[in-house]
């Protein structure tokens, strides 16, 4: 028909042209597809296109910016990774890195999750064997868009496997966009949930697959994906627990089966043993508290195998439950017998203090300064819930409902991973990132469901419809014929349809607007705008940082507070006595000590530490807020927590934290308060005020004539934010 | 070229005749005036000296010797000497070659340049020379080290006589000193300073090789920018452009910064704070640069400013921070231009590129200048012709999509100014244009591959076993999802028969024309003739296949109710067509149709369900 009208509208200017034409168009028509082939296309299409949104979403930050590595810890993946490309891999797994933790080292081969670097040290041999001559720091920046493409392939799949193909396209989407995923992901974050939550999403997918067909193969792929897990993030402990969950969960149900047994063995035992190469993880799976769960269950599964077996063999039900009862109750005993020697004799360690916190938000504030000093680690506010899952949060419930009403292994499994991973993500913000996969796939299972059940109520009134044109009497015999529809069933229908169609696309514009918005700064480099609207660019770290790498001799040490750590270790290239892996307490601790003491005693740790130069950073100039003045009662805290010297309330006025002539007079003289506003009394930093009006804090400082005896400015950029001192030698040695 | 071994073998034959050089060239020649300009505004001292030299002698003269400290000696950037013919001023650029380097004087003190002179001079005759000399480094801070707000004092040492191996009978020097703060100035005869130049002389009668020491403290707060190591590599594409990018080890190769660094004062007072110190640098790109980026190790410099006219590009560029003595930074500009403002042609087939050797920079001292000419793929005979000694050598560079690499002809030259190197040098080469094709052609290689690898793989059989379980089932559910799709397909022909039925019924209402109904019953009837065949033959297969016990029953139920379909719309076609030829009332026609019509709609619908509940 179509093809019919196509030569009617073309007008025939001679009969031989008319004739090819026809031909033309009628070897056009025979090309068209069958439905099948149809829907094939489109969803490779709709796939291929996602895969490409997934990456290009995340690209605001380098057309923005510049190809640059975000935030701190990127920066020691990278430096690592760069190591790792330029010396190989047995380099880089024996690395003792002697230019942190002055004088400790850290051992980075045994101390550092490797998945993530070997990841982008292979594509980076990868594309220099097709001759790409790409730099490596372009391949660690593009790195997490790359994953998230391939998250959200293995979305679609998973999506299939719970659902249908419908519910797999939705979830890809879901997860191609969704901010929770994105905050973590954009270009340049080269961080280790970047390619973590590809192989958690792949790793569970996997499983599923296998608890489905309970074939081996699927078993030994969600094995091997736990292994890429585990090589590349510490959050591998949730999938160690929320397996053995689900399992439980399954056999409390009576959902027992042959393929969850094939599964879950396989996934444990060869799990266990490929993550065990890891030098980090080591022997934690037999070895440590919170991989017992797993280890457990492992067992129960033998158990009730055995018992399985026994039923087969004994005819007799009443020697059965006898024989039950004595096989479950010494498995227990057994078993809680083993966990109580492993404990009491040390082999088995307890939990650690990250795990308790997540258990009990509230553990972290009263016994680890150092976890609860971190921003992403503080509970999350509904708000920052709203803003990463949008209206996620509202189809959450309604795919839940979904997946019950059609209840079978996939569908508990992902109500499993939802609900326990929505418990991780109220207790830390950045879990959010985990439940997000979870929050994808079970909207995407309501979003599906829903639209197809509203296409089918439209449809099935269409025929009717098309056949509307005759006269108005067939139209009355038609709707009589049928008798169970709804009144305006298919007006109704359709206006849900649009409806949740809006509600789609305004999601879409809110992922594009909080990833180009809140998610896509470097924070390495700041930009701010204008009164007159020019955007200012504030580059002071990398300035300060090259000035180090440049202009203090190679073995200088560094002292910072640790965030800054990595940073310096990888950009300015100079020892640091602390940095963001923050193993040491005590380390940390006498650096928060010296920065909170008088400068004298303060020059006897730094002395002691071999310190160079103190490196600060400073917002009053610019109004910079996340600066040190403003982490001081962290570093206050955490430095009286190993040195009672240090008392929280000598910094504080009437328990009140303030830095004008308010302050605490220990305040006023603390090392960190003399090297922040050094010589910033004699500036004018805002018209109207008068001279050291400190722009982050809005108040004029309390001390103005700063005198440094023991140190002396050695740099500071060019907008104030950093602020480098030199150490002075002793006075004998002048 | 080799010129360190031939020094250490001229240092050999100095070993064992020294005196014998010198002597006898000295013998003849006389310097009747001698006038030195020195130039100290910057960090680059420049020495011009204009020379009247008569042949005293009787002998022809073909070489005229020169003469340096050997301090001097080792700066030397640039050394040039141009006679000057006849009264007028017209310069004819006869000779500025260097034949040899011969050391001077048996303390090692002098060392000697000779200039060949184009025809000898003969006894009794004279003529004017200027010689040229350029030297870096000769400017040393005094004090060495100086804090943020102090001015940079520099110490120069030189003679007041102008160093010749040959007498000179008058002579006055000049030194030009960049501001009238004078810190001390050797005093040798007559001496004055006069606003911001020292002169000296002038001097009769000084005896060959006779010196006076003299030093000059003065302030210069010039920017001394001394790039130490540049490293530009030009790389040609002939699709279009040449990529340059130039990797700077920058310097401040003043006096040393002592003591703190204070942003404020820096900020504050620009006037008494950091006078020796810079924090700008102006490039000069070649005109149509394009493309231009500036960053380094850690990422982007945000701190420059691109302007731009059909003359020139110029860039003003701002280090992340002000260079005071003795820092450093490091830095890499990048620009491209277009290959036909510097690609050629030369008669003979060659081709040749066109470029300026040195830094884009004016006011700087290059010690050490790498230029790298990356040809493109398949190019082969390079050979070059700079103006000047250079070091050559040969690499490959391997980059994107490259099988065999890229020629690079690298070029080393130590201790370069940007007056005197920075001018245009050609690379020539031979280039078949047919080699720009390799890469594309590469390209389209690997993917013609992957897509041949994709095909095999849809078209192979890769199961191992064929009598597997799993793979038995996917066979039958193969052949299920084929035997569906000819279902629907044959459906399909008889629905459209079915509409164009109706449709003719319909036209049948609007003309009351019977005959064409007629011949579309007709067709239709033969269109269901045709297939039912078709349908009964996947019916019984539908039957035989295995796995065909849950779409059995709907396949069944289908073809029933089409069944059905047909004959309702038979016996509507013929009943319409009866009232028609009837010429019954519209009204009656309709009662009589509708009942029909509207089991037919029921009966369409639920097939078309049908057809569609196949697909799940």
């Amino acid at each position: 028909m179509g093809a019919a009208a196509a030569a009617a509208a073309a007008p025939p200017p001679s009969s031989s042209s008319w004739s090819v034409w026809e031909s033309l168009v009628r070897s056009v028509s025979n090309f068209r597809l069958k439905t099948k082939q149809q829907e094939l296309l489109l969803r490779v299409s709709a796939l291929v296109l996602i895969y490409i949104l997934a990456f290009a979403t995340r690209l605001f930050s380098v057309l923005r910016y510049e190809s640059v590595i975000h935030e701190f810890d990127p920066y020691f993946n990278y430096r690592t990774t760069l190591y790792l490309t330029q010396k190989g891999f047995y380099e880089f797994w024996n690395w003792f890195d002697y230019e942190t933790w002055y004088p400790l080292g850290r051992i980075i081969g045994g101390t550092l999750y490797p998945g993530l670097m070997v990841t982008a040290a292979f594509m980076y041999w990868t594309l220099r064997f097709f001759t790409f001559a790409v730099h490596i720091k372009d391949v660690c920046v593009l790195t997490a868009p790359f994953f998230a493409s391939n998250t959200a392939i293995v979305a679609y799949f998973f999506g299939k496997e719970l659902r249908d193909r419908g519910t797999g396209l939705v979830a890809a989407i879901f997860m191609a966009i969704c901010p929770g995923y994105i905050s973590r992901s954009v270009a340049g974050s080269y961080d280790n949930e970047g390619v973590a939550i590809f192989a958690l999403v792949l790793t569970f997918y996997l499983f599923v697959k296998a608890v489905n067909t309970g074939s081996l193969a699927w078993s030994v792929a969600s094995a091997f994906a736990y292994f890429y897990m585990v090589s590349a993030w510490g959050g591998y402990i949730f999938i160690i627990n929320l397996i053995p969950i689900y399992v439980i969960v399954l056999l409390v149900t009576g959902r027992y089966s042959m393929r969850l047994y094939i599964a879950y063995n396989t996934l444990y035992i060869l799990g266990m043993l490929l993550a065990m190469q890891i030098r980090f993880v080591g022997f934690q799976h037999v070895q440590s508290g919170e991989h017992m769960a797993a280890l457990g269950v492992f067992f129960l599964m033998q158990v009730f195998y055995f018992i399985d077996w026994v039923r087969h063999q004994l005819a007799d039900p009443k020697l059965f439950q006898a024989f039950l009862k004595t096989t479950v109750i010494a498995a227990v005993g057994v078993g809680g017998l083993a966990l109580v020697v492993g404990m009491a004799t040390g082999y088995i360690s307890p939990w650690t203090g990250r795990f308790y916190s997540l258990l009990d938000p509230t553990y972290a504030k009263d016994h680890i300064p150092i976890i609860a000093s971190v921003s992403e680690h503080q509970p999350t506010s509904w708000s920052s819930f709203m803003f990463d899952f949008h209206i996620l949060l509202i189809l959450f419930p309604a795919g839940l409902y979904f997946c019950f009403k059609k209840l079978n292994d996939a569908t508990i499994f992902i109500i499993i991973y939802g609900m326990t991973s929505l418990y991780f993500a109220g207790v830390m913000v950045r879990l959010i990132l985990v439940a997000t996969p979870a929050v994808c796939l079970i909207s995407a299972v309501a979003v599906s469901a829903t639209l197809k059940n509203l296409s089918v109520l439209y449809r099935e009134k269409a025929p009717a419809v098309t056949s509307a044109k005759t006269s108005a009497s067939q139209k009355a015999s038609a709707k009589s014929g049928i008798d169970q529809k709804l009144p305006f069933q298919q007006e109704g229908s359709l206006l849900l349809v649009l409806g949740s169609l809006y509600l789609l696309v305004n999601f879409v514009f809110h992922c594009t607007w909080v990833t180009s918005e809140a998610y896509s700064s470097p924070s390495i480099v700041l930009a701010a705008r204008q009164s007159n609207g020019d955007r200012v660019i504030f580059d002071d770290f990398r300035e300060a940082y090259f000035w180090l790498r440049h202009n203090t001799p190679p073995d200088a040490k560094v002292m910072s507070w640790w965030d800054y750590g990595y940073q310096i270790t990888a950009m300015a290239n100079r020892t640091v006595i602390v940095d963001n892996n923050t193993w040491n307490n005590t380390h940390i601790a006498t650096v928060g000590r010296a920065m909170s003491s008088y400068e004298d005693e303060a020059y006897e740790i730094m002395k002691e530490l071999d310190v160079d130069y103190v490196l600060v950073v400073f917002g009053g100039v610019t109004g910079y807020s996340s600066d040190d003045i403003n982490k001081f009662l962290w570093m206050v805290r955490i430095g009286g927590g190993v040195f009672p010297i240090i008392k929280e309330q000598d910094y504080l006025n009437n328990g009140e934290y303030r830095v004008d002539s308010q302050a605490a007079p220990k305040m006023l003289q603390c090392l960190m308060y003399k090297l922040c506003y050094y010589r910033f009394g004699e500036i004018n930093t805002e018209y109207g005020r008068p001279t050291g009006w400190d722009r982050a804090r809005g108040i004029e400082i309390g001390n103005k004539d700063v005198e440094l005896e023991y140190l002396e400015e050695a740099f500071t950029t060019s907008n104030w934010i950093v602020r480098i001192y030199k150490v002075k030698p002793s006075a004998n040695r002048r | 070229m080799n010129e360190n071994t031939k020094f250490q073998l001229a240092f050999l034959l100095f070993l064992a005749a020294s005196s014998y050089l010198i002597s006898p060239a000295a013998a003849n020649l006389v310097l009747n005036r001698v006038d030195r300009r020195v130039d100290l505004t910057s960090q680059i001292v420049r020495i011009a000296s204009s020379l009247k030299v008569e042949n005293a002698g009787t002998d022809d003269v073909s070489e005229i010797l020169f003469s340096l400290s050997t301090e001097h000696a080792e700066k030397v950037a640039f050394l040039q000497a141009v006679l000057v013919e006849g009264k007028s001023k017209s310069k004819s650029k006869s000779t500025a070659v260097i034949l040899t380097v011969t050391p001077g004087s048996s303390d090692g003190r002098v060392m000697l340049f000779s200039v060949a002179l184009p025809k000898p001079l003969k006894g009794g005759d004279s003529l004017s020379l200027e010689t040229y000399v350029v030297l870096t480094h000769v400017l040393k801070p005094f004090p060495e080290e100086i804090g943020q707000s102090d001015a940079q004092l520099v110490l120069f040492h030189e003679s007041a006589y102008f160093l010749s191996p040959y007498p000179v009978k008058v002579q006055s020097t000049t030194f030009k000193l960049p501001s009238s703060r004078v810190e001390s100035y050797s005093k040798v005869g007559v001496t004055k300073l006069v606003d911001s130049e020292v002169r000296y002389g002038p001097y009769e009668n000084v005896e060959a090789l006779a010196t006076a020491p003299i030093t000059l403290h003065f302030e210069n707060n010039q920017p001394f920018a001394v790039v130490e190591e540049l490293v530009r590599e030009i790389e040609i594409s002939h699709w279009g452009n040449i990529y340059v990018t130039e990797n700077y080890k920058l310097s401040h190769g003043g006096a040393r910064h002592k003591g703190s660094f204070s942003r404020f004062d820096y900020q504050s007072r620009p006037a008494q704070s950091g006078a020796a110190s810079f924090r700008h640098l102006l490039a000069r790109l070649p005109p149509h640069a394009h493309s231009v980026y500036y960053r380094d190790e850690i990422g982007n410099i945000s701190t420059s400013h691109l302007r731009s006219d059909f003359k020139k590009t110029e860039l003003e560029l701002e280090p992340r921070y002000p260079l005071f003595g003795g820092w450093k930074v490091t830095f890499t500009l990048g620009y491209s231009v277009p290959l036909e403002d510097f690609m050629f042609k030369s008669s003979d087939g060659r081709r040749f590129l066109n470029i300026t050797f040195g830094s884009s920079f004016g006011h700087v001292v290059v010690d050490n200048l790498i230029v790298k000419v990356v040809l493109p793929e398949g190019s082969t005979q390079p050979t070059i012709s700079v103006p000047f000694a250079v070091e050559q050598d040969k690499e490959i560079k391997h980059t994107y999509l490259d099988t065999v690499g890229r020629p690079v002809v690298v070029l080393t030259k130590k201790n370069a100014v940007p007056e005197h190197h920075n001018i245009f040098f050609q690379v020539y080469y031979r280039f078949n244009s047919i080699a720009m094709l390799a890469e594309p052609l590469l390209l389209v290689t690997g993917f013609f591959a992957f897509f041949v690898l994709c095909i095999a793989y849809v078209h192979f059989d890769f199961p191992i076993s064929k009598s597997s379980a799993s793979f038995q089932a996917q066979v039958q559910r193969e052949e299920l999802v084929d035997l569906v799709q000819r279902l629907q397909k044959v459906m399909g022909i008889q629905g459209e028969a079915a509409d164009r039925l109706e449709a003719s019924l319909r036209d049948v209402a609007r003309s009351g024309d019977t005959a064409p109904c007629k011949v579309a019953r007709k067709t239709a009837d033969a269109t269901w003739k045709e297939t039912s065949k078709d349908l009964k033959a996947l019916s019984e297969s539908f039957h035989l296949s295995a796995r065909s016990s849950f779409v059995l029953p709907k396949v069944e139920v289908l073809l029933q109710k089409e069944k059905e379909m047909v004959e309702k719309l038979q016996q509507k076609q013929v009943a319409t067509v009866e009232a028609y030829e009837r010429k019954l009332s519209s009204k009656d026609i309709d009662a009589r149709i509708a009942p029909l019509q509207s089991k037919y709609s029921t009966l369409k619908q639920e097939v078309r369900d049908l057809i569609y509940a196949l697909d799940d």
